[in-house]
């Protein structure tokens, strides 16, 4: 009975313990109960994965109603991977959390805080494995609101206008969404995925067909904070408490990244629509412009949380660049990098929340010495910005591969040329963080800090080995993203 | 609002008739227009309406804020709940057909519930959103 509802489970599980948080309202209780529902989560995501990797798609009626009338969550090679990695991050944040939160929010807001997080998580796995066009919108705002919630807990008062901000360009983005859907609605009458890209891919190309591209192309891409639509990101990040901050950072915009992919392979592959379109080339400028425009800003930013806000930006420039390739070494390192990067900044906010423990959300300047206080600390922060750049032996360094890699296929040599330039830029900003925390003195403000308690270093540090442990066999990742590249580029034309 | 007769007598008459027309709402969604959202914030009307004429304080004694939380929390639940008691009962997630003998009395009884689920919450939304709304001008640092 529960293995053939574990695709329900997956979304549900998380779904009843937010309320159930409520009703608890004992912060150890509802932390000990997001433990229990976000690790089922991540068992459940598992055998999922290694159940559609062995025998294939997997769908499921909910409500006893079959696709195309009813919603169909349906589970292939490409969202398993991406369940995977969300309810994964999900699993080790919660037990750093405890320790982290107590710091930052207040006690009695701590149920509530489970609760829109295990909200968030339950919105972003629903958008994730969904079939049908409307549950995508209905998840989708379902883990927003959990998100600008979790972005507002910060104790900084610009915590609350950063989730303002991004409240209105989120609701823009949904909006934008349901009526890219609401077209193709009109269009076909049906709201299934695969029904969807079955009945267009027999019509002809015109007007509401290329507008609902457009509302959806510019509604998910304010959502992954595809340059120069990212104005929203760095404010929410750098103002957030450190848990939303990293669980935000490593699944939010990948979710989004996976619905991108969705609509341009599955959903729209297979039509006309990209005929006469440059939609990879435009896909392509934005990425490098984010590549280096953000890089670049990167290296000037102040605060250190900001900074790699920023460089977050670059990195999903990394990711779109292997859409706009749609080959199948880009679409690998692309989806691979979903992984990487999410490890690897999963690892540097969680560190960086170590440092807030001590000496609340540091300046770059107030980090000088780190490596003499924190040592484990400062050398989670380099192994995790050496992946960053991109350094052999690092998760980084295989996206990157795979990209050049896409890249050279095409025979543009320019682009791997500008992967490889952008690398350098980030090496600039990582650098500024090792320098000043290797070869200063301390600074007073850290003067008798000490290493953060093993609640929060081990699972940081479990990213951080992460980080390498999938730079030197990078098997299972690459594997798992080469299936799902071919995935959705067996649903092209 | 305190010496307004008229206001008061006709409130306490009118406050009765708007709760029972929540619940017809509710309980005939599944034949006719209406159903658990729109009779929750029917419901919700009838207690902000209480509120804006005897004043916060005393709604807040009738309906404390614990209350509507648990409401918020308990609609979803009862959601949820049938779903998963569907899922106990051998079907998928949600398949009413499953909760009774008879599918096509499961399927009474399982949007029955549902809507009552979120007949509760929605009530529960709206109220808790009025009374964050009205109670910051009053006392801004007791809220929250």
């Amino acid at each position: 009975m529960i293995s053939s509802n574990l695709p329900a489970l997956q979304v549900v599980v998380p779904l009843i313990a937010a309320p159930v948080c409520v009703l608890l309202r004992r912060g150890t209780l509802t932390w000990l109960l997001a433990w229990l529902a976000s690790w089922s989560a991540a068992a459940i995501s598992i055998v999922l994965l290694i159940r559609v990797l062995d025998q294939g798609t997997i769908s499921y009626a909910l409500g006893g109603w079959l696709a195309p009338w009813g919603i169909e969550y349906r589970v292939d090679a490409v969202n398993a991977f991406v369940l995977v990695l969300v309810s994964l991050v999900g699993a080790v944040i919660v037990p750093y959390a405890r320790t982290s939160i107590g710091a930052e929010i207040r006690s009695e807001q701590h149920y509530l805080f489970w609760t829109a997080y295990l909200l968030c998580l339950a919105g972003l796995l629903g958008v994730t494995i969904t079939g049908d066009a409307f549950n995508v919108f209905v998840f989708l705002e379902v883990s927003s609101l959990a998100t600008y919630i979790l972005i507002a807990f910060g104790n900084d008062r610009r915590a609350l206008v950063a989730s303002y901000q991004y409240l209105i360009m989120g609701t823009i983005g949904a909006t934008f969404i349901v009526i890219g859907v609401g077209l193709l609605y009109l269009m076909t009458g049906t709201l299934n995925l695969a029904d969807i890209a079955q009945r267009i891919s027999e019509m002809p190309v015109d007007r509401p067909l290329l507008a609902a591209l457009a509302f959806l192309t510019v509604g998910i891409s304010l959502k992954l904070a595809l340059f120069p639509l990212h104005l929203w990101l760095p404010n929410a990040y750098a103002y957030a408490p450190s848990v939303s901050t990293a669980f935000l950072a490593a699944t939010a915009t990948k979710v989004a990244v996976y619905l991108l992919l969705r609509f341009t392979f599955t959903v729209f592959g297979k039509s006309h629509v990209f005929d006469d379109l440059p939609y990879g080339e435009i896909l392509l400028a934005l990425s490098i412009a984010a590549m280096f425009v953000a890089s670049l800003v990167a290296i000037f930013q102040e605060d250190v949380k900001r900074m790699f806000a920023y460089s977050s930006v670059a990195q999903i420039g990394y990711i779109t660049l292997g859409i706009g390739l749609a080959n199948t070494s880009g679409l690998t390192g692309s989806i691979v990098h979903l992984f990487n990067h999410a490890v690897a900044k999963g690892a540097i906010f969680l560190l960086l929340g170590c440092v807030a423990l001590r000496i609340g959300q540091p300046a770059l300047s107030q980090m000088a010495g780190l490596a003499k206080r924190m040592p484990l600390t400062a050398a989670g922060l380099v192994v995790a910005g050496l992946s960053l750049i991109g350094v052999p032996g690092t998760v980084g360094f295989v996206s990157k591969w795979y990209l050049v890699m896409g890249a050279l296929e095409k025979g543009w040599w320019w682009l791997a040329a500008l992967v490889l330039l952008s690398s350098l830029l980030a090496v600039v900003y990582v650098w500024r963080v090792v320098e000043i925390c290797y070869f200063r003195e301390p600074s007073k403000d850290l003067a008798t800090a000490n290493e953060a308690p093993l609640s929060m270093l081990i699972p940081a540090w479990v990213f951080v080995i992460a980080c390498v442990y999938f730079g030197l066999d990078a098997t299972v990742t690459s594997e798992t993203a080469a299936t799902a590249a071919k995935t959705l580029l067996e649903s092209l034309r | 609002m305190r010496g307004d007769l008229v206001l008061r007598v006709i409130a306490k008459l009118l406050i009765p008739f708007i709760l029972v027309f929540g619940l017809y709402v509710q309980f005939h969604g599944d034949y006719g227009p209406g159903g658990g959202f729109q009779a929750g914030v029917i419901v919700a009307a009838a207690i902000i309406f209480h509120a804006l004429i005897y004043g916060l304080p005393l709604t807040r004694r009738a309906v404390p804020e614990w209350v509507v939380e648990l409401m918020v929390a308990a609609g979803i639940l009862l959601y949820a709940g049938v779903g998963v008691a569907t899922m106990l009962l051998g079907g998928n997630f949600l398949d009413y057909s499953v909760l009774a003998h008879e599918p096509v009395h499961g399927q009474h009884l399982g949007i029955l519930l549902v809507e009552l689920g979120v007949g509760i919450t929605v009530t529960g939304v709206m109220l808790i959103i009025f009374y964050m709304f009205a109670g910051r001008s009053r006392s801004p640092h007791s809220e929250s």
